[in-house]
């Protein structure tokens, strides 16, 4: 849902990065309380996840480096300073250490009842915010100055949507694991994207995208063994995303096809009717017939092409002898006119 | 410190080298995130390679790891290509797929094969001097030594026979294509290298390590510098600082050597991005607040010249007038004072005749905006450099 926001502004591999750097968040919680207390580990998670977001902001805001640089140099050197910590801990004598490194990637079935809980909780208080600020999110999200000079404080609202996008990420940690968060992010969001235009309803598709992609992935990888529940998940929101990419009816790869080859098809019907009106026009008779024959050296000219002419009604067929009817000379006169006009 | 100690540091100074090449060539390039794709995405190429040979030492493996890495560039490319969705949203999308598809894979079909995720991940340094290679029965040293030794000695081959159409297909690739360079042939060369590079460093290091050593050395390069040349040696030189540093650290820690070398580079990284002369985040803010202040000094200076009367140029008033805090006043006023752009008598503040050249030059910069106008100017003051 959150990864909607996350999509249109360009910040899709926020969610990779910030899976990463939520790692020695995890590790430093649990070395402070060396419990394995999911709700402290969580909020070590947000906090790191969160200083690595705003690291990466200022790194692109005050040096020349890109934000993929940025993205990468963060993700790369939390994760690897997390993965200190975290062999740092294995050496520490504490029965506890097991399992932190289930984090990595993500199990949903040793979720507990408390994890679930917290997890709807999470998901309520992010949709009344959304539904709150609504409006702020829309305008900021499309039209960042516009959105200050209406005097909206634009960066509080930022930090808001920061938030609650990294605390979805370390939430959905749990489940899927780090690296496969960033999918579980972006998938629904640009399979949504795909059908509509409208931000409301590409929210509630995503959110839809979701929901299916994870009820199926759990029910797959329950009906066999020795499949993990989070790369079920992620290749079946994988799925959505190929099927949205090819069948959406605006922006799919298939319809675009489609009219990519009606269009050819119409401007060599055009370019027929056009070569036919040359000719026809230096005969007084417009509907003087003349041979199939001499439409041959002519590139747009097919058979069916001159089917579809005379079942529009522009063309008569006698035999191998053509004539232009009187429909189809005012048809081809007027399309050469539009082309003079359109080149003028 | 014993052989195997000196192996390792070896062999992680070697990885180092051999990242920090493609991956200054990657930061230049903006496609940073397309080497942390590579390295997770290659997972796949090397499940279907061990199942193909069923030997994880095949250099088949490295070839279709490689391959796996090239097909994620250009699945990438489509997607971004068909204009449904961004580029980094299509390299989101593409390598979590490819690899959930490599996990499923080992789940479901290597479960007792020394191959788990966390190997791939993670990488283990501290065993690499124990897979030695033997050569008709003769031990010439650690397997994962020749293989990115030999990875490196092709990316340098490569380096300098192609470095000029490299530097001219980074900076211009309009340049490079008119001089009958073709973008496409170098752009996947270069993708290429750092696949092959990822698949035979990983083994040794892991995923997020190659990641690491690719863009944590060349960002940090690129603060210090703009020439490509130095940019390329210091990346190098901080890698191998970094592995070698990284090895002591984690030595001393009792921890993976992999996760120690990439805190080193991100300590590394912080200190130079706080501190680098020209860009670091210091030198930045004090070069704002500089420009603060200089803009301040133009707008008290404009000031005094629209104002003939005593009363609007009485220090007190300037204060209230222009509203701007003591101290900052002061730092003004100090400023104008110490460049005798003006004079003040019994509290009254005007410009000497160097104040007044200034600012009129300054008006003609402000108005017509020619460069050449203040060119003499920028050596005894330090506005208007930027």
């Amino acid at each position: 849902m959150l990864g909607s926001f996350a999509v249109l502004r360009k910040q899709s591999l926020l969610g990779d990065a910030i899976s990463h750097a939520a790692l020695p968040g995890i590790a430093i919680a649990f070395l402070i309380t060396g419990a394995k207390d999911s709700n402290v580990l969580l909020l070590g998670a947000l906090i790191s996840g969160l200083i690595g977001t705003f690291w990466i902001r200022g790194i692109i805001s005050k040096t020349h480096l890109k934000s993929d640089t940025a993205l990468g140099l963060i993700l790369s050197l939390f994760f690897g300073f997390g993965m200190l910590l975290l062999t740092f801990i294995q050496k520490q004598p504490n029965a506890n250490q097991a399992g932190l490194d289930k984090y990595l990637f993500g199990q949903a079935a040793t979720l507990v009842e408390s994890d679930v809980w917290l997890m709807a909780i999470v998901t309520g208080i992010c949709l009344i915010v959304l539904l709150l600020f609504w409006k702020e999110f829309k305008i900021l999200l499309f039209d960042a100055d516009y959105t200050k000079t209406l005097g909206f404080n634009t960066r509080f609202i930022d930090i808001l949507i920061t938030t609650f996008i990294v605390l979805a990420i370390v939430l959905g940690l749990q489940t899927v694991g780090v690296v496969l968060m960033s999918a579980m992010l972006l998938a629904p969001a640009a399979a949504a994207r795909q059908w509509t235009n409208n931000l409301g309803i590409m929210v509630l598709l995503a959110a839809t995208f979701g929901a299916f992609s994870g009820v199926f992935g759990t029910a797959i990888s329950a009906s066999q063994n020795n499949l993990s529940t989070g790369p079920v998940i992620v290749i079946v929101a994988g799925i959505f995303v190929l099927i949205s990419f090819i069948f959406s009816p605006n922006r799919g790869l298939l319809f675009k096809q489609i009219r990519f080859i009606k269009n050819r098809r119409d401007l060599q019907l055009h370019k027929t009717l056009s070569f036919m009106y040359h000719i026809a026009k230096t005969h007084e008779n417009i509907s003087h017939p003349h041979a199939i024959k001499i439409l041959n050296n002519f590139q747009g000219y097919t058979k069916g092409t001159l089917q579809k002419l005379v079942r529009k009604n522009y063309v008569n067929l006698n035999g191998s002898m053509w004539s232009l009817t009187e429909e189809g000379f005012k048809t081809a006169s007027n399309l050469y006119n539009q082309q003079t006009e359109n080149n003028g | 410190m014993g052989s195997a100690q000196i192996e390792i540091q070896l062999i992680a100074s070697l990885v180092a080298i051999a990242c920090a090449i493609p991956g200054t060539f990657l930061v230049l390039r903006k496609m940073a995130m397309i080497s942390d794709a590579i390295s997770h995405s290659i997972l796949p190429g090397i499940v279907i390679g061990f199942f193909i040979t069923q030997d994880l030492n095949s250099p088949l493996l490295i070839l279709l790891a490689a391959i796996t890495g090239i097909i994620t560039v250009i699945l990438v490319e489509y997607i971004q290509k068909t204009g449904l969705v961004k580029e980094d949203t299509a390299i989101g999308l593409v390598f979590p797929i490819l690899f959930s598809i490599g996990v499923i894979l080992i789940a479901k079909n290597a479960n007792d094969v020394h191959l788990d995720v966390d190997a791939v991940l993670l990488g283990e340094l501290a065993f690499a001097p124990f897979d030695r290679l033997l050569i008709s029965g003769v031990d010439v040293g650690p397997k994962s030594l020749w293989v990115i030794g030999s990875i490196l000695l092709i990316t340098i081959g490569l380096l300098f026979a192609f470095f000029k159409e490299l530097k001219i297909s980074t900076f211009d690739a309009g340049l490079a294509a008119s001089l009958g360079f073709s973008p496409a042939v170098i752009h996947y060369g270069l993708m290429t290298v750092s696949s092959i590079t990822t698949v035979g460093a990983f083994d040794a290091v892991g995923a997020i390590l190659v990641v690491a050593l690719m863009i944590a050395p060349a960002a940090t390069a690129y603060l210090l510098t703009t020439n490509l040349k130095r940019m390329l040696v210091y990346a190098i030189c901080f890698g191998v600082f970094s592995a070698i540093s990284g090895y002591w650290l984690a030595h001393w820690l009792d921890a993976s050597i992999a996760g120690s070398i990439t805190t080193m580079l991100g300590l590394l990284f912080l200190v130079i991005y706080l501190f680098a002369p020209n860009k670091g985040v210091i030198a930045v803010l004090y070069r704002e607040k500089q420009q603060r202040t200089e803009v301040s000094l133009l707008t008290f200076l404009l000031h005094l010249r629209n104002h003939i009367e005593e009363e609007e140029r009485h220090v007190n008033h300037l204060n209230e007038h222009i509203n701007w805090q003591k101290v900052r006043s002061k730092t003004v006023l100090e400023l104008a004072l110490k460049n005798n752009m003006i004079v003040i008598e019994n509290k009254i503040v005007s410009l000497t005749e160097k104040g007044e050249d200034f600012t009129s030059q300054a008006i003609d910069y402000i108005i017509t905006n020619e460069d050449s106008k203040i060119e003499h100017m920028k050596d005894d003051f330090f506005l208007f450099r930027g």
